[in-house]
């Protein structure tokens, strides 16, 4: 098989891994309106609780994710709490600098605690190497990866689709005035799935220190690409966060691969002219 | 509280409004106290004074017309690195350097408003960081260009009438770049009392009302963000004359970042917010500078979120707050 | 010359399976005074959207006196004359009356773009704002910001704001929605002075103003026209009484 296919894989692993971190970002952004660029600090944090069992107490990586997962909705409900809720009605600018000094004091911790460098990481024997199929060698975390991230997916549009919970869901996000007046939990609603996207931006840095590393400023490099497939995808769109984050991921390991000295550019460009043609994203309300 | 019939003409009342106050006074009078009272810190000085330059070109978009940009910094080195190429080029006059950096940072600022007039909220964020990041990269991949990494060699400023010299003393460059910034202040001062000024609040106060008075909102906009580009881009060139070295950072998102916390501190809307708040973060960044940039960063983002939680109009809103409290208390 | 201030022409507009204006076809003569009336979500503000160039209709035409004003942008329509106020104050909060008032006139008057002269270099146009705000009894109050004023004096602003632009069609959404009955007196006195030149079209459901101020009235239910006619006719008409039926006594049509 030509080596696009293994871009292609590559880059199918390395877009779940986005999705995963940016669709709690999407869903709660198109509810609530409120732009909480904290939200990699969330992923981050649950990369260094993962890093941290494993490292200092043994834990088996596995065992790891649960954990990540509660650590960040955990602690995404207390901020939520203190901060946040003052500011579901302030500016789009208050909100941006709060999340942001949010982002900058937690990466200043960070390094406080863990220092700058890059965390050293063990995979289970089980999930290292890789399998030979069909003439290409695929690493076996990322199959993992893609299975994992999958059935978080599958779970995450049957409960939307499927369940009360994400019929209230879909309703807040479309008409939050309307869904109040049906006497929906408007603000009950929103702290659950706040504390639910944020455990899987959690999920997602633990998942991704085996791909992409972990450090301190790993809160503001992936920062940039959550916004990108929120942007992108459209607000409060589980579709449109997996379509825009599928969209670049690949890109983004297609350049890698083919066009190294262009680098970045080139997704930054098709961002600003994918936002011009459709200010709300791709499949954002109108 | 009603009052009586305003005895005046209501024109008469506005320009009371308008009128130089004495704090005003005072404050450009105390620019010129770093000449005689701190001569060993006037490179510094003429940073500040280049740096607030910068942040009064963002006021008048961010503060006074409502539009978020976290890539502001583009313009700022489109004006850098202008004048650091004439210069590295053979033409190191500092003037005309100037009024190059004004054109290529207002061509590119007015090609780039026709997208920034048409967005808003989140749309808007995300353009104008992609703006300054894929000038970022572009800038780092044109190496053979713009000294990539390392930045432009070879630029040496002339002096400026022939008389001038820019030494390491920094007298010339404090003068040169405080003389800039009060001449465009005063510049922008009167714009922001003009109509235009009005419409720009407008703008900021109700964009959605501004079409239903009859308002060109996108060409309000894009005439705005196009002189704050050229304002930016006067203060990148400033920055390569007084200093002689331009390098990436000069449009990067650190800068962009920066300038948009130090204008948050000082106010923003009131013109002299980002001045204040430019001397405020550069003295702190300047006596905090043997303290690890991580630990900068934890404080700035401890400020971020106390000014945004206790202080929202900064530090000249805080004042004007107390200032009112105390008259009504007398 | 026509006679018709504003026509609309087989307006229609659905959001996806929702129709909320089908087939709207209007016209209204110079001069009169036209109240749009209908229960709640009948699609009357999405009229007034679609006329105003807010919203793009699927389909049909707006006619603007002689112009045909589909494809134009918002602001383009005030600059022929077609103004409206909102429901919900849609208002300048940290200006001034004064201000807000002021910066509609020089926009109409097109000096909004110069940045090189002062603002009280404008006599003129400050003057005529304080004119236009002391007919609406506001000149005592026009120096504080507009967050600070009553409710009832905010409507008067969104009243003063539109009649800056110097309308020929003025559309008034719900212009008494939200005032208490101690501050009604001088709205509905401004909405009375209107001039008779201009052609007013407001949306109400309060049954007094529409029985005083209008001279013909338009039903809307469900994005279509019911019915259209004198006051007194509506008021008769036994589809009105139905879907009205289990409104308060108030707004009820006797």
């Amino acid at each position: 098989m030509p080596p696009v296919f293994g871009v292609l894989f590559d880059g199918f692993a390395y877009g779940m891994l986005l999705f995963l971190m940016s669709v709690g970002l999407s869903v709660t952004l198109g509810m609530m309106n409120f732009v909480n660029l904290a939200h990699c600090s969330f992923a981050m944090l649950g990369g260094y609780v993962a890093i941290t069992l494993m490292n200092a107490f043994g834990w088996p990586f596995l065992a790891t994710l649960p954990v990540a997962f509660i650590a960040a909705a955990a602690a995404s409900v207390v901020l939520e709490r203190i901060f946040f809720r003052r500011f579901y009605n302030a500016s789009d600018l208050d909100q941006c600098l709060l999340t942001i000094g949010i982002v900058f004091v937690s990466i200043a911790a960070a390094a406080y605690i863990y220092g700058t460098d890059q965390q050293p990481m063990q995979l289970p024997p089980y999930l290292r190497g890789s399998i030979a199929f069909m003439g290409l060698d695929l690493a076996v975390y990322r199959l993992f990866l893609i299975a994992t991230a999958l059935l978080i997916t599958i779970a995450l549009v049957v409960m939307v689709e499927a369940t009360r919970f994400g019929a209230q869901v879909r309703a807040a996000v479309n008409n939050q005035r309307m869904a109040r007046g049906l006497g929906i939990n408007v603000d009950g609603l929103f702290a659950i799935t706040f504390a639910l996207g944020s455990g899987l931006a959690g999920l997602g840095g633990a998942l991704a220190i085996a791909m992409l590393g972990l450090d301190p400023q790993f809160a503001l490099t992936y920062l940039i690409y959550v916004l990108i497939v929120v942007s992108v995808g459209g607000l409060g769109s589980i579709f449109g966060s997996f379509a825009a984050a599928m969209l670049l991921g690949f890109s983004d390991m297609a350049g890698k691969y083919y066009v190294p000295a262009i680098g970045a550019f080139l997704i930054y460009l098709v961002m600003i002219v994918l936002l011009m043609w459709r200010p709300s994203g791709l499949f954002g309300r109108r | 509280m009603t009052s009586e019939a305003i005895p005046v003409r209501p024109v008469q009342y506005l320009q009371a409004q308008m009128r130089w106050r004495w704090s005003e006074a005072a404050f450009w009078l105390a620019t010129l106290l770093p000449l005689v009272l701190t001569p060993n810190y006037l490179v510094l000085a003429s940073q500040i004074a280049i740096t607030a330059l910068f942040a009064l070109s963002l006021d008048l978009i961010l503060g006074f017309s409502g539009i978020v940009s976290l890539g502001h910094a583009a313009y700022f080195g489109v004006g850098a690195y202008t004048a650091g190429l004439l210069s590295k080029w053979g033409w190191g006059e500092p003037l005309t350097a100037l009024v190059a950096a004004a054109i290529a940072a207002g061509l590119f600022g007015y090609v780039t408003s026709f997208i920034v007039a048409r967005f808003r909220h989140l749309a808007l964020i995300m353009i104008t960081l992609g703006i300054g990041l894929v000038l970022q990269e572009a800038a780092n991949s044109a190496g053979w260009l713009t000294g990539g990494f390392d930045g432009l060699q070879g630029i040496h400023t002339w002096r400026i009438f022939g008389r001038f010299r820019f030494d390491l003393y920094g007298y010339t460059a404090y003068g040169y770049s405080l003389a800039g910034l009060f001449v465009i202040f005063l510049i922008a001062r009167r714009l922001i009392h003009s109509p235009f000024g009005l419409a720009l609040r407008g703008i900021r106060e109700n964009g959605l009302r501004m079409p239903a008075i009859g308002a060109p909102v996108h060409s309000h906009i894009q005439t705005i963000y196009t002189i704050a580009a050229i304002i930016a881009g006067i203060a990148g060139a400033m920055l390569a004359e007084t200093t002689e070295t331009v390098s990436l950072e000069a449009l990067g998102f650190q800068r962009s970042a920066d300038v948009l916390v130090m204008l948050i501190l000082g106010g923003t809307g009131r013109l002299y917010g980002g001045l204040i708040g430019a001397v405020v973060y550069m003295v702190a960044r300047d006596q905090f500078s043997g303290l690890n940039p991580q630990y900068w960063y934890f404080w700035i983002g401890l400020l971020l979120i106390a000014v945004v939680t206790l202080l929202p109009n900064g530090i000249l809103g805080g004042l004007a707050h107390l200032a009112r409290r105390l008259k009504v208390a007398s | 010359m026509s006679a018709n201030a504003l026509a609309t022409h087989g307006l229609n507009k659905n959001f996806g399976s929702l129709v909320v204006a089908s087939d709207i076809e209007l016209v209204l003569p110079q001069g009169v005074r036209y109240a749009l009336i209908g229960p709640n979500g009948a699609g009357k503000t999405t009229l007034i959207n679609m006329m105003t160039g807010m919203l793009q209709p699927d389909a049909g035409r707006i006619v603007l006196g002689d112009d045909d004003i589909t494809a134009l942008p918002p602001e383009q329509r005030v600059r022929l004359g077609l103004v409206r106020t909102f429901q919900i104050n849609a208002l300048f909060p940290h200006l001034t009356a004064l201000e807000s008032v002021t910066l509609a006139v020089c926009e109409r008057r097109k000096v909004a773009r110069t940045w090189w002269r002062q603002l009280t270099a404008y006599g003129d146009e400050i003057d005529e704002a304080y004119d236009i705000l002391s007919a609406l009894t506001l000149a005592p109050v026009c120096h504080r910001p507009t967050r600070e004023l009553a409710y009832g004096q905010q409507r008067l602003v969104e009243i003063a704001l539109a009649l800056a632009t110097r309308p020929k069609v003025l559309l008034l959404d719900e212009p008494a929605a939200g005032v208490p009955r101690e501050e009604s007196r001088d709205l509905f006195a401004a909405i009375a002075g209107l001039s008779r030149d201009i052609t007013v079209l407001f949306i109400e459901h309060d049954m007094d103003l529409v029985f005083r101020f209008a001279s013909r009235v338009i039903v809307m239910v469900g994005g279509r026209v019911l019915v259209e006619g004198a006051p007194a006719e509506i008021a008769a008409d036994p589809r009105v009484r139905a879907v009205y039926l289990g409104k308060t006594r108030h707004e009820a049509v006797s």
